[in-house]
């Protein structure tokens, strides 16, 4: 009776201690879902999710303070590709947040001051420029997140839908064309 | 007897071949303009070096090759520069690309050129030679050549020379065999030259016994060593490089590999004797042979420079009035052309006039019944009934565990349907989808990485700007004399030097910094009340002087009272 109760607490002494150690020895610094979340959301920084930036709002969603259809710029799909990651229902956008076309922004250069202040603003530094010189927006590297428009006094900025060319031309879903037939 | 191998699957279409091989190669009329495209290759679009209303010559780099893949492109003939613009090029999507736009001037006046012997000439410079002469692949692909005849990781041992042309109708690389043959196979002998090839294996469809008969007649004439003509059996699409290459050596390249890696190289007959018109004679691509076929009166090969309107050059085959479109390529791969005005380009093999009669609308497309009558004849052994399935219900990730990118997008499956399913149509849509949210995904990336570096660098900017500030006040303080001791009467509690010595030590540097000057500017100002005597102190009555002494002992009484209060902490008491 002693030897066995004697051999169970060894037992579990023995689990806990291997338990401990490999707590510590194994921890996983932040959370890995964070990470998850984060590489589904598109980059843009733009703040419309109401966080300052991709990885805050994604580290929103794994506490589950924050819902997951407040991405625009991810799209329906984000959506999507979230709520399979979470194990969640799809939910639609909510009213004016409906995902835009991509654009990118443009700066007006003959309107440009020089003042820096979309310098400061654009969270990815696609902006090249110095005070009082002209600003100019790096294309390639823009992510269309709208945060340099606001701040330009002299709203020099606008946003330009990126249009179609042969580099980014997508060949469209079969579809069938339907011919309006005159009634007889 | 050679052993030859064979493909999964295949089609036979009608061949309609031999409307265009009664003829031999005629040679365009030249054209009142030529739209040169830039970007005619693999890589990058081609950058312009002149200038409109310039004057250039034939045979003139217009287009320097803009990165290591990428070619040149030339002027086809002498003219002026007109335009360099966005013009309609030949591409599915119908979009307008940056293009040259030349007015011949009819001299066709050759710039200076002169050829090397490729013997005596070290392999680096054949290679910038076919780059500068802008050689790419005519099959078709449009790869540039110079890096296709280079392989220094892998031991090539047989080049393979692709004259098999299997698509219906095309018959360029069939009269330029039998027409070319010798400067074709010099072509291919500079190459295997130039990837220390040990054969050299031509393969030629049965369908095309002039052209197989021209071809050894040249390789018996001209002695070459380790080449040999194989007639290849007639079978859709056996040109492609993967499928000739199994036909003729038994390999298989499996997905995602290259052929090199196999010891096996496959250029186009056509690519071969441009490669021998630009090393022995320096003569850029400056033309091709397209062959002008389907519905017109006469159909027929002919030599075109490059960048002629596809309109002027089949008025020259007499297109029927009822035509309603062009193709370029064959019927099973062709590219709808957009308009008559796109130029001829290195990829342009062959112009098909379609009417509705000749090819009429596809019947309405009826649901997939899984016959899998495409799965049989897919040369790439895939299961196209699957891959359409899951490139219709959007499920990308499935079409690529099934292998969407081994499709050669031959139309051999979409051929069979009995259902007239646009099956090639689907996988390119899929195709196209999975590349886009490959650029998405890698732009997000960058994206990231360029968010966080700046989160960093303002982060380290903070710091920098406060480690400054600090060393700064550390100077000033060095450099000027101590605080000089406060005066016994603006001895409050808060202002002691002890106190003072103490938040210096404290680890918050910059606040105990901020302190640290309040405290000595109060000290300056004090010390400055305390020197500067009143102004109305002169020459005072001895009844006056006795007033204020009156009213300063009064005055000190209640500052004792004061800081008594203070230092006890209690209230005063007024009796």
């Amino acid at each position: 009776m002693i030897s066995a109760l004697l051999v169970m607490i060894g037992i579990s002494l023995l689990l806990g201690a291997v338990l401990g150690y490999s707590a510590i020895r194994f921890k996983v610094e932040g959370n890995p879902l964070v990470e998850k979340i984060d590489a589904v959301l598109p980059q843009t920084q733009c703040g419309q999710c109401g966080y300052p930036g991709c990885k805050p709002y994604a580290e929103a969603i794994a506490k589950g303070e924050a819902d997951i259809n407040k991405c625009p710029p991810g799209g329906e799909e984000g959506i999507h590709k979230l709520a399979d990651l979470l194990g969640v229902e799809y939910k639609p956008f909510g009213e004016g947040a409906a995902p835009k076309a991509k654009a990118v922004a443009f700066i007006d250069e003959q309107t440009c001051i020089g003042c820096t202040l979309c310098l400061q603003a654009c969270p990815v530094d696609a902006i090249v420029g110095a005070a009082k010189q002209m600003h100019t927006i790096i294309v390639s590297e823009c992510t269309g997140c709208e945060l340099c428009v606001a701040p330009c006094p002299v709203d020099c900025i606008s946003m330009q839908p990126l249009g179609e060319d042969i580099g980014n031309w997508k060949w469209r879903y079969p579809t069938i064309s339907i011919v309006p037939v005159a009634a007889r | 007897m050679r052993q030859l191998f064979k493909f999964h699957g295949g089609v036979h279409p009608p061949t309609h071949k031999a409307e265009s091989t009664r003829t031999p190669i005629a040679q365009a009329k030249m054209p009142s303009r030529l739209v040169i495209p830039l970007h005619q290759h693999v890589g990058n679009r081609a950058v312009p070096v002149v200038q409109v209303g310039e004057r250039v010559l034939k045979g003139q780099i217009i287009g320097r090759p803009d990165g290591r893949l990428s070619s040149a492109v030339h002027a086809s003939t002498s003219g002026t520069v007109s335009a360099i613009d966005m013009q309609l090029v030949a591409h599915f999507s119908g979009l307008p690309d940056l293009c040259i736009t030349l007015i011949p001037d009819g001299r066709d006046e050759w710039i200076e050129h002169s050829g090397v012997d490729y013997k005596q000439t070290p392999h680096t410079e054949l290679r910038h030679l076919l780059r500068e002469a802008g050689v790419v692949g005519l099959g078709g692909a449009v790869f540039p050549s110079d890096l296709k005849s280079y392989s220094n990781k892998h031991k090539i041992k047989t080049l393979v020379l692709n004259g098999a042309e299997c698509e219906p109708y095309i018959t360029c690389d069939d009269l330029l065999m039998r027409e070319r043959a010798g400067d074709t196979l010099r072509g291919a002998e500079v190459l295997r030259e130039l990837l220390y090839a040990e054969e050299v294996l031509i393969g030629i469809e049965d369908n095309k016994p002039e052209a197989i008969a021209a071809m050894k007649k040249a390789v018996e004439q001209d002695g070459h060593q380790h080449m040999e003509v194989i007639a290849v059996p007639t079978l859709y699409p056996g040109g492609g490089a993967k499928q000739l290459i199994r036909v003729l050596t038994g390999i298989e390249v499996a997905a995602g590999v290259r052929s090199t890696e196999k010891g096996v190289q496959c250029f186009n007959v056509a690519t071969a004797w441009s490669t021998w018109r630009a090393i022995a004679h320096g003569e850029p691509l400056l033309s091709r042979i397209v062959t002008v076929t389907g519905n017109v009166e006469h159909a027929q090969n002919f030599e075109v420079l490059l960048g002629t309107p596809v309109e002027e050059l089949v008025a020259q085959a007499g297109s029927r009035p009822d035509t309603n479109r062009h193709i370029m390529g064959g019927p099973m791969m062709g590219v709808d052309l957009p308009s008559g005005q796109v130029g001829v380009t290195k990829a342009t093999n062959c112009i098909i006039e379609g009417s509705d009669k000749l090819f009429p609308p596809p019947a309405p497309a009826l649901p997939c019944i899984r016959c899998t009558r495409c799965a049989d004849v897919c040369p790439a052994d895939l299961q196209p009934q699957d891959l359409y399935w899951f490139a219709k219900s959007n499920n990308f990730g499935k079409t690529q565990e099934f292998h969407l990118f081994d499709c050669i997008e031959c139309g051999a499956c979409a051929y069979v349907c009995p259902s007239h399913i646009p099956l090639v149509q689907y996988y390119r849509y899929a195709k196209s989808e999975i590349w886009q949210r490959e650029r998405e995904a890698q732009s997000a990336e960058v994206a990231r990485e360029r968010h966080e570096y700046r989160q960093f660098r303002i982060e380290r900017e903070k710091q920098e700007k406060a480690e400054r500030l600090a060393q700064k006040e550390k100077a000033a303080l060095a450099a000027k004399p101590a605080v000089p001791a406060p005066l016994p009467v603006a001895a409050a509690p808060n202002a002691d030097p002890d106190d003072t010595l103490q938040m210096r030590v404290d680890a918050d540097v910059a606040k105990a910094n901020l302190q640290l000057r309040i405290d000595a500017a109060v000290a300056r100002a004090k010390e400055q009340a305390a020197t500067a005597k009143p102004r109305n102190t002169d020459a005072l009555t001895p009844a006056q002087q006795a007033e204020i002494a009156e009213i300063e002992a009064r005055r000190a009484k209640l500052r004792e009272m004061a800081s008594g209060a203070g230092a006890d902490d209690e209230p005063p008491k007024h009796n």
